[in-house]
């Protein structure tokens, strides 16, 4: 099942290595004492559940963090990273998990941000740059034009751009926070490729995933940490899903979804004949003509590619998006021209795809994020109550097992998909009839994917309608009574969750059923 | 910024945390009694009970502007026009108590000067309203609309007055407008009028603030308007609330000014709205929305007023004022700046510097706001 070539260098030489890292956060130990080396020519995963230190290590590999204590050595000699410049400027580049990106600026701008190419007389070599991000773009298989606004990108091509960056760094050491998470399986698959193609460079890879089975892949040695402590590593060979689960989690989980015993009440939300015209070229319609129905008590997923119009259909069901044609129904009662807020009023909640552009207020805390949305709930009089509010908060933080310090704690310092969950939260507590949820479970480790899930099928038991977008076919199958793909804006097919395959489901979206073979062991098993 | 910190020093870093965190929190607050005792010390009249009061007085000028403008710039934007709206509400006010001709019925109107006040704190909503509408629902930057507002609500106010001043605002008896001088010169329990809308107006925003939906929906689309939206929060009407707040704000100074002088001048309050940004960035908040405080605004005001006054006493010459009061400001948003760096350290990702991730913030406006800054 994992095939990995041999061909793991059986070099011993060591680019980075760091020793006895400690991370405090105020009072939350993120490292404790973490010994680790990056090997030249391989790739590095490092595992391990939301919150279990991954980034954070990586942060201060690569300059962004100091680490409280702990030393690192880049080829045997000491070193410190000021910044993450200082570390670029040694050959150490690093894409990161919250990607991190100006959207105001072109595609071109942004992979050389702060290292321009410079013609002799001292201005931006433009041309020279786009030379550059066109043969990166090949490389990655992307069709994308380097004066491109990254702003009018979606989330995946992002991610490519941030690839891409890295790539420009030509670096010796890259790591990879997370750089699939908005992919497309094809679009993974080419950057398993550039990989592949980096290794026979050299050059030293760390990546980072919670698709455990597409990351076993690409990894010569396998790191485990939990709890901020490096509890287990090997090499790939040696090792398989069900051993990276068990160190992951520490004990082997027998979670798995709640049992999905659909009983399904009257339509919660119709969509009919809803069309929805792309920004950018308005002539053309992301959503084309989509009609589904979603009754009381089902969770209802919509799968297709990247691009697919996903997202489009759920912002524009959710009143975020203009829509050209077509009629989106709320327990019967016609729901067009209402705002977002009023939607919300009447049951209707969206948990939107970027996390960080839509999701969160970098400002607020964390029990504030997760209480915003269903503000007037807390309200007697005209003034907040503080009582009713945390006891609602510290419901939520419960309920979706959100890993905090303390619900005052400033929402960035959780793990990225620790975020994930509270954004969720969000949404439940405004007891919603119907969740829209795109990509409900980007960034969030095995254990918590379960959860989410079961937790949707447990709201859903109790009558809510759940409208799921996800482009992993795991997740597409085992976490819904019924599945729909969309594919360029169409609804092309539509099956009973238990009674179909992979196969027949990815053929159906237009993506190469093939990739379905190698991946097919359900992913979503993985937790058991 | 030094990597580590031996395990010795590291027990005692919790706490030396939580002194910068008071240090930087309360700088404002450390300027504030730095200026007061230097002054103290150069001048015995300085830290007298009358002194003080007369102080106070200037400073709730100021510091009612700025708590308007603190709200705006909490959902990110800027209101350029305050300085205006006081010398048009001030001019407003000053024509109603001469009497309004109303040539077509033949009579000239006398109102009663409680409708006075409310007409001229309506034009000040007015000119908010369409500051917030503008920014809503027309898009623009709010540096640019609330510009526009600056020029169009002095030319108004030279329009009414056709650029003369109203004098002798105090009214007659015969015609039962009088009173209208108490608003800036009557005082209750031995504190002028002034201090006590000062202080009745801080409240209310700092209730409004930290107690209501309201607050929390500023606070949050200051942080992040897309997820704000997205949550259900009705980011266009808090956002013109914000602005007519700020009008409104900008009409009580005129009232209590035009009042205390008993007389309106349509040059009133120009660059005021300069001393009231000053007074908000002093204390705290974020040009880029989101963060902010009464408390530090307050202070933030009370710090431009003693020490300007403080340089008048002393005997310094206006133009060292200028330097020293533009010096103080600098010296503010500087520490502010080391404050969110040390902040950022406990935030999210990315590089120190580069700012959270740029899409959280309403780009365009947000690079309007911080020019102001740099002028
Ligand atoms: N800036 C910060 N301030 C406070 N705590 C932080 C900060 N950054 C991380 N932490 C804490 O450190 C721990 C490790 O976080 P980290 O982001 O490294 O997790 P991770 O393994 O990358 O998780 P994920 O898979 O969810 O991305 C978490 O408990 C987190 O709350
Ligand atoms: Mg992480």
């Amino acid at each position: 099942m994992v095939a990995t070539q041999a061909a793991a260098p059986t070099t011993t030489d060591v680019v980075l290595h760091a020793t006895g890292i400690t991370k405090r956060y105020g009072g939350v130990d993120a490292l404790k004492g973490v010994d680790f080396e990056i090997r030249p020519g391989a790739v590095t995963t490092l595992f391990g559940e939301n919150g279990a230190g991954k980034s954070t290590l990586m942060k201060i590999i690569s300059g962004v963090e100091q680490p409280t204590s702990g030393t690192l050595e880049l080829d045997g000699a000491p070193v410190r990273f000021g910044s993450s410049d200082d570390a670029l400027d040694k050959g150490i580049a690093i894409i990161h998990q919250e990607l991190n990106l100006a959207p105001n600026l072109s595609v071109r701008d942004n992979i050389f941000l702060g290292r321009e190419l410079l013609t002799p007389f001292g201005s931006v070599d433009r041309s020279a740059e786009d030379e550059v991000v066109r043969t990166l773009m090949e490389r990655l298989e992307e069709d994308l034009d380097p004066a491109t606004k990254v702003a009018d990108l979606r989330l995946g091509q992002q991610q490519i751009v941030e690839i891409a960056g890295a790539l420009a760094a030509d670096a010796r050491v890259l790591i990879m926070d997370e750089p699939t998470s908005a992919l497309s399986a094809s679009e993974v698959e080419v950057l398993f490729k550039v990989i592949e193609d980096l290794k026979a460079d050299g050059v030293a890879i760390v990546y980072i995933s919670h698709h455990l089975e597409e990351a076993l892949h690409v990894t010569d040695r396998a790191v485990v940490l939990r709890d901020g402590e490096l509890v287990a590593q090997d090499e790939v060979r040696h090792i398989d899903l069900a051993w990276v689960v068990e160190k992951m989690v520490g004990a082997a989980d027998e979670e798995v979804f709640a049992s999905l015993d659909p009983n399904p009440g009257e339509v919660v939300l119709g969509v009919s004949d809803l069309v929805v015209a792309d920004p950018q070229a308005p002539e053309r319609n992301v959503v084309d003509h989509v009609s589904l129905e979603v009754r009381a008590g089902e969770i209802v997923c919509v799968y297709g590619l990247m691009g697919a119009g996903r997202t489009e259909l759920m912002e524009a069901v959710a009143g975020r998006m203009p829509v050209v044609a077509g009629q989106v129904t709320l327990q019967g009662r016609d729901v067009g021209g209402l705002n977002v807020r009023d939607r919300i009023d009447l049951g209707l909640g969206l948990v939107p795809e970027d996390r960080q552009r839509d999701g969160l207020v970098p400002q607020l805390s964390v029990g504030r994020n997760m209480s915003l949305a269903s503000i007037g709930d807390f309200v007697r009089g005209i003034f907040l109550s503080g009582r009713i509010e945390n006891g609602r908060i510290e419901a939520g933080i419960a309920k979706t097992r959100v890993k905090t310090s303390s619900p005052n704690a400033p929402v960035g310092s959780l793990s990225g998909g620790n975020q994930q969950k509270a954004v969720i939260s969000k949404m439940l507590l405004t007891e919603p009839n119907v969740l829209l949820l795109d990509e409900p479970t980007r960034g969030i480790d095995v254990g918590a994917r379960a959860e989410i899930y079961s937790l949707l099928a447990q709201q859903a038991q109790q009558g809510l309608g759940v409208l799921y977008v996800t482009s992993e076919i795991g997740e597409a199958i085992t976490g819904s009574n019924r599945l729909v793909v969309m594919h360029k804006g169409r609804l092309v097919a539509e099956f009973d969750s238990r009674k179909v395959d992979r196969h027949t489901v990815m053929a159906a979206s237009g993506e190469n059923a093939d990739l379905a073979g190698e991946t097919a062991e359900n992913e979503m098993g993985a937790s058991r | 910024m030094s990597a580590q910190p031996g395990a010795g020093l590291f027990r005692a870093r919790t706490e030396k945390i939580n002194w910068n965190a008071v240090f930087l929190e309360g700088r404002a607050l450390i300027a504030l009694i730095l200026i007061v005792v230097i002054f103290a010390s150069m001048s015995d009249h300085y830290l007298t009970a009358t002194n003080l009061l007369s102080m106070t007085r200037h400073v709730a000028f100021n510091a009612v502007l700025a708590l308007g403008m603190l709200m705006v710039i909490l959902h990110g934007g800027i209101d350029l026009s305050v300085g205006s709206t006081v010398g048009l509400s001030g001019v407003v006010a000053g024509s109603l108590l001469q009497g309004l001709d109303l040539s077509l019925f033949d009579i000239v109107a006398y109102p009663a000067v409680w409708v006075v006040v409310v007409v001229a704190v309506a034009v000040g909503a007015l000119a908010g309203y369409v500051n917030g509408l503008m920014v809503t629902r027309f898009r623009v930057a709010p540096f640019v609309a609330t510009l526009g507002m600056m020029y169009m609500a002095r030319g108004a106010a030279m329009l009414i007055a056709d650029g003369r001043t109203f004098p002798e605002l105090q009214g007659d008896p015969e015609l039962g407008n009088t009173g209208f001088s108490a608003i800036g010169n009557g005082r209750l329990l031995g504190i002028p009028m002034g201090v006590w809308i000062m202080i009745g107006v801080a409240v209310l925003v700092a209730i409004l603030l930290t107690r209501t939906p309201f607050g929390r929906w500023l606070y949050s689309i200051g942080g992040n308007s897309r997820a704000a939206e997205l949550s259900g929060v009705p980011v266009g009407r808090v956002v013109r609330s914000v602005y007519v707040i700020s009008g409104m704000c900008a009409a009580l100074v005129g009232l209590i000014l035009a009042s205390e002088l008993t007389a309106a001048t349509p040059q009133t309050g120009q660059m005021y709205e300069l001393n009231a940004i000053a007074a908000v960035v002093i204390g705290g908040a974020a040009l880029s929305g989101g963060r902010g405080t009464v408390r530090g605004t307050l202070i933030g005001a009370f710090v431009i007023g003693f020490l300007t006054d403080g340089l008048v006493i002393v005997g310094v010459s206006e133009f060292w004022q200028m330097v020293i009061t533009g010096a103080v400001i600098v010296a503010a948003v500087a520490l502010d700046q080391f404050q969110q760096r040390l902040n950022h350290t406990r935030r999210g990702p990315g590089k120190p510097g580069s700012g959270a991730r740029p899409a959280t913030k309403p780009a365009e406006d947000k690079a309007a706001a911080s020019a102001t800054v740099s002028n």
